[in-house]
């Protein structure tokens, strides 16, 4: 404070505090006792930075406490227990039949509890979501290259709460007990049979004797409402709590560097946005929970070892192994009078681990490729890192291929196909579609790459055709605002792994030699092709060029139309500004 | 006692003298001849109009039959093999009037074109040729007749009767018709149809003839009281009010997964997009660079 600035007023009586308000006073009470103003107040002005894509995982937070809320209530009717009882509830098309007590406490909660049919719908609806924007979330973070340094652990957090939402979806699925959740459990009693010398022993574990036993509803219910919810909400914490640990990631721009944070405060303006999407988030399950029916289990009827459904599918996000089983051959070994079922073995319980350990590794897998340990808090556009980027996609493409599997006899009726063909058709799909995936998504990301360098150099289409004097035309080209090639030139240049020399000046050879090697190789596959953003000798160059022509066409036309007075853009690059970052 | 024997033994002795004559034989025919006739007289329900009157519409579906039919199921209804020994059109001998019935009167018959599996369409044929047809194909051998009305209404179906009838379906036809009788897929291409709106007598005659892919569900299999049950359970589903919302079709879990991305998914990333784009300036500069 310099000494011009202290004397403000020249008031005759000093200044006297005001009179403290009671909420100052209970404000002060609990600070005395819990120490909360020095948190709050460093956490209520925490700054995010502000794009559509940080609100994914969002989504997934509001569907979870909507989770939260709807499932407390339907824990207050919902009755594990797999007694067989007569059920004489309201719905008469099955009054009189023999059922389960959970069965018939889910119709009661359907068709007697106020408001009831409307929760389990809610709670499926956001259970779909919850697991749905987790997917989105998870592949916002990847694209963009949010996982590297120093948030790999974070992004392990994420992918133990995916799979964690998995298994308590399906735990969910099957508490209803009716036919389609039978035969789910039936499913997955079978999958776990399939494990080879254990299989048997965690079947009879897990069901307290043979299929289906009394006891395999009220354990799932155990894991369902205490056990996954319990270490969900405790990975969400950690989750959340690393998120403001790291500080948010955000899009590169002029002003944003690694080391600050550009956005808007947490109190005024994310509370209220953080707060109106939970709103939002809600209206939307609770309106597709009123209009949109989703398991019905009235329809389905009680289980029954005996029957089956045309239809059976778990829901969607178990719907990829389900698809992988479905296409899989069916084949079988026979050792000692003991059969291992290849065929449920690999697409069930070994595929999907090494899926989920593919997607845990990922992180570590680039960054012992790239060698890059550094911090980054900048995100990458996804055309930036175009092998990540088709890693990807190619893995999207071999699960969206699995998926459809899944869906394959739905697909055969209502497109008039054959469930064979659909079947073949995949077989060989989910080997070939990964590898034109990876190809066509990293090419596409490379000319990307080259049509932000053309822009940057020659600058972007102006629209405006320019005739010349022999009857040529051609388009005049502007360069690009000042901020949008900042963005574009922000970002780092891919160093590609050279290999050290294999021996040192003693012939000692190096221990780390082999695998330096093939460091390099991945390294140049990961990098090699990728377009760096044009130097600041080779911008210069472009916009020396640039003026010089610009100087030659007004020359020649005696006219100087830059083409601004036709699109009111004012601001342009000049050289000794972008010259000066 | 012993006179009777005796008189008896001696017809009988002149009778058998007369074995031989040559008028023997020609007599005995016409014996049997007016036996059989009178025996037909007596006990034939048919009056002689009645007669006439099914003999008319067996001629016209005849006709009708060789127009329509007999391309693929031979002119006779005796089958079309190709040479590979398919069946082009199969045999129509011992089907039945009810399976005539079923498939002319769902439109499946005559396709428009071959192919896996004949699809329900509007029909070609009128009520009333239909019934000629049938008459037409019950001739050629004994199968299972039209029922009649009596036989498949639900009217006098209770309560129980639709649960029972709903623990058959569950039991017989979800597998592949599905919970909700949407339908379901088999094998290379063929499939279970969607039982939306079909009469009660169609899938009586269904169950009865077992048509296409669909196994026979015989009267020992399923009593008349059971199919009845059943079609009741159907038709109870089809009238009750939609409790949970719209049904997306009834197909299960794919449906839905799908309505979570496309609806719910899309909403949500919508009104994200639509909230960062509203910050706390609600006003851009006009012309920004950005």
């Amino acid at each position: 404070m310099s000494a011009d600035t202290v004397a403000r007023t020249n008031g005759k009586t000093a200044a006297k505090p005001e009179k403290p308000s009671k909420v100052g006073a209970a404000a002060t009470w609990a600070d005395d006792r819990l120490g909360l103003a020095g948190l709050a107040k460093k956490n209520l002005r925490k700054v995010f930075p502000d794009h559509w894509s940080f609100m994914l995982g969002e989504i997934a937070l509001w569907s979870f406490v909507v989770l939260l809320l709807t499932g407390v209530f339907l824990t207050l009717w919902y009755r594990p227990s797999m007694a067989e009882v007569v059920y004489d509830g309201s719905y008469s098309p099955l009054r009189g039949l023999e059922m389960s007590e959970a069965y018939m406490s889910a119709l009661h909660i359907s068709f007697d509890i106020r408001g009831g049919l409307l929760m389990r719908q809610v709670h499926h609806w956001a259970a779909m979501i919850f697991i749905a924007s987790m997917f989105v979330h998870m592949m916002r973070v990847y694209f963009t290259g949010a996982f590297r340094k120093p948030r790999e652990l974070n992004w392990v957090i994420g992918c133990l709460l995916l799979i964690l939402g998995t298994l308590e979806g399906f735990t969910g699925y099957s508490l209803p007990d009716d036919l389609l959740s039978g035969t789910g459990i039936r499913a997955a009693d079978g999958f776990m049979k399939s494990i080879p010398v254990i299989g048997t022993y965690a079947s009879f574990f897990l069901f307290g004797g043979e299929f289906p036993g009394d006891s395999i509803i009220p354990r799932l219910y155990t894991v369902h409402v205490l056990l996954i919810p319990g270490v969900l909400l405790a990975l969400i914490a950690a989750h959340m709590l690393l998120l403001v640990y790291h500080k948010h990631t955000q899009w590169p721009g002029p002003g944003r560097t690694e080391g600050n944070v550009v956005g808007f405060p947490m109190l005024p303006v994310y509370a209220a946005k953080a707060g109106g999407f939970f709103f939002i988030v809600f209206g939307v399950l609770t309106l597709m929970g009123g209009i949109i029916s989703i398991n019905p289990v009235w329809a389905y009827g009680p289980y029954n070892p005996a029957e089956v459904t045309a239809g059976s599918q778990p829901d969607w996000y178990m719907g990829w192994p389900d698809g992988a089983l479905r296409i899989m051959p069916g084949i079988e070994s026979h050792f000692f009078g003991l059969t291992l079922s290849w065929n449920v073995l690999l697409p069930i319980i070994v595929l999907p681990g090494v899926m989920f350990t593919i997607l845990l590794m990922l992180p570590f897998i680039e960054s012992w490729i790239t060698q890059d340990k550094r911090d980054h808090h900048l995100l990458q556009r996804p055309r930036n890192a175009p092998t990540r980027t088709a890693t990807m996609v190619a893995l999207m493409t071999f699960i969206g291929l699995l998926w459809a599997a899944g869906g394959n006899d739905i697909i055969a009726i209502k497109m008039n196909l054959s469930i064979n063909q659909i079947t073949y058709f995949i077989r060989a799909a989910v080997f070939i579609g990964p590898v034109i995936a990876f190809i066509i998504t990293r090419r596409w990301c490379i000319s990307l790459q080259r049509h932000d360098n053309e822009k940057l150099l020659h600058g972007y289409e102006s629209g405006i055709i320019m005739r010349d004097a022999q009857g040529g035309y051609s388009e005049r080209h502007l360069p690009l605002p000042l901020e949008r090639a900042y963005t574009l030139t922000a970002r780092d240049r891919d160093d590609i792994f050279v290999p050290q020399l294999t021996t040192d000046d003693n012939g000692v050879s190096s221990p780390t030699a082999r695998k330096d090697k093939l460091r390099g190789r991945l390294s140049q596959l990961w990098y090699g092709d990728n377009v760096q953003a044009p130097t600041r000798a080779e911008l210069d160059e472009a916009h020396h060029h640039a003026e010089l022509e610009h100087a030659h066409e007004v020359a020649m036309s005696g006219h100087a139309a830059d083409g601004h007075q036709f699109d009111g853009r004012a601001e342009s690059v000049s050289d000794n500004q972008l010259s000066s970052r | 006692m012993r006179l009777t024997q005796k008189l008896g033994s001696r017809i009988t002795g002149r009778l058998s003298a007369h074995r031989r004559s040559r008028l023997a034989g020609p007599v005995v025919v016409l014996l049997a001849l007016i036996l059989t006739g009178g025996m037909f007289s007596l006990l034939a329900p048919a009056s002689a109009e009645q007669k006439t009157a099914d003999e008319d519409l067996v001629a016209k579906g005849r006709a009708l039959f060789l127009v329509g039919c007999s391309s693929c199921h031979g002119k006779n209804g005796e089958g079309v093999p190709t040479e590979q020994g398919n069946q082009y059109g199969p045999s129509l001998v011992g089907v039945g009037a009810a399976s005539v019935d079923f498939q002319v009167g769902t439109g499946r018959m005559p396709m428009a074109q071959p192919g896996t599996q004949a699809l329900r369409k509007p029909p070609v044929y009128s009520e009333e040729e239909t019934e000629a047809l049938a008459a037409y194909v019950a001739t050629l051998g004994p199968g299972p007749a039209v029922p009649a009305e009596s036989e498949t209404s639900t009217e006098d179906v209770d309560e129980e009767g639709v649960v029972e009838g709903g623990e058959f379906f569950r039991t017989n036809c979800t597998a592949c018709h599905n919970f909700a009788g949407a339908g379901g897929a088999l094998p290379r291409g063929r499939f279970a149809p969607s039982l939306d709106g079909v009469s009660n007598k169609h899938i009586y005659e269904a169950m009865l003839t077992g048509p296409q892919q669909m196994p026979v569900f015989s009267d020992e299999v399923l009593t008349p009281e059971d199919k009845r049950n059943i079609i009741a359970y159907l038709n109870e589903r089809e009238e009750s009010p939609k409790y949970g919302g719209f049904e997306l079709g009834s197909l299960g879990p794919v449906t839905e997964g799908l309505a979570a991305w496309l609806v719910g998914m899309g909403a949500l990333v919508g009104f994200a997009v639509w909230i960062a784009a509203h910050s706390t300036r609600s006003t851009k500069k006009k012309g920004g660079t950005a």
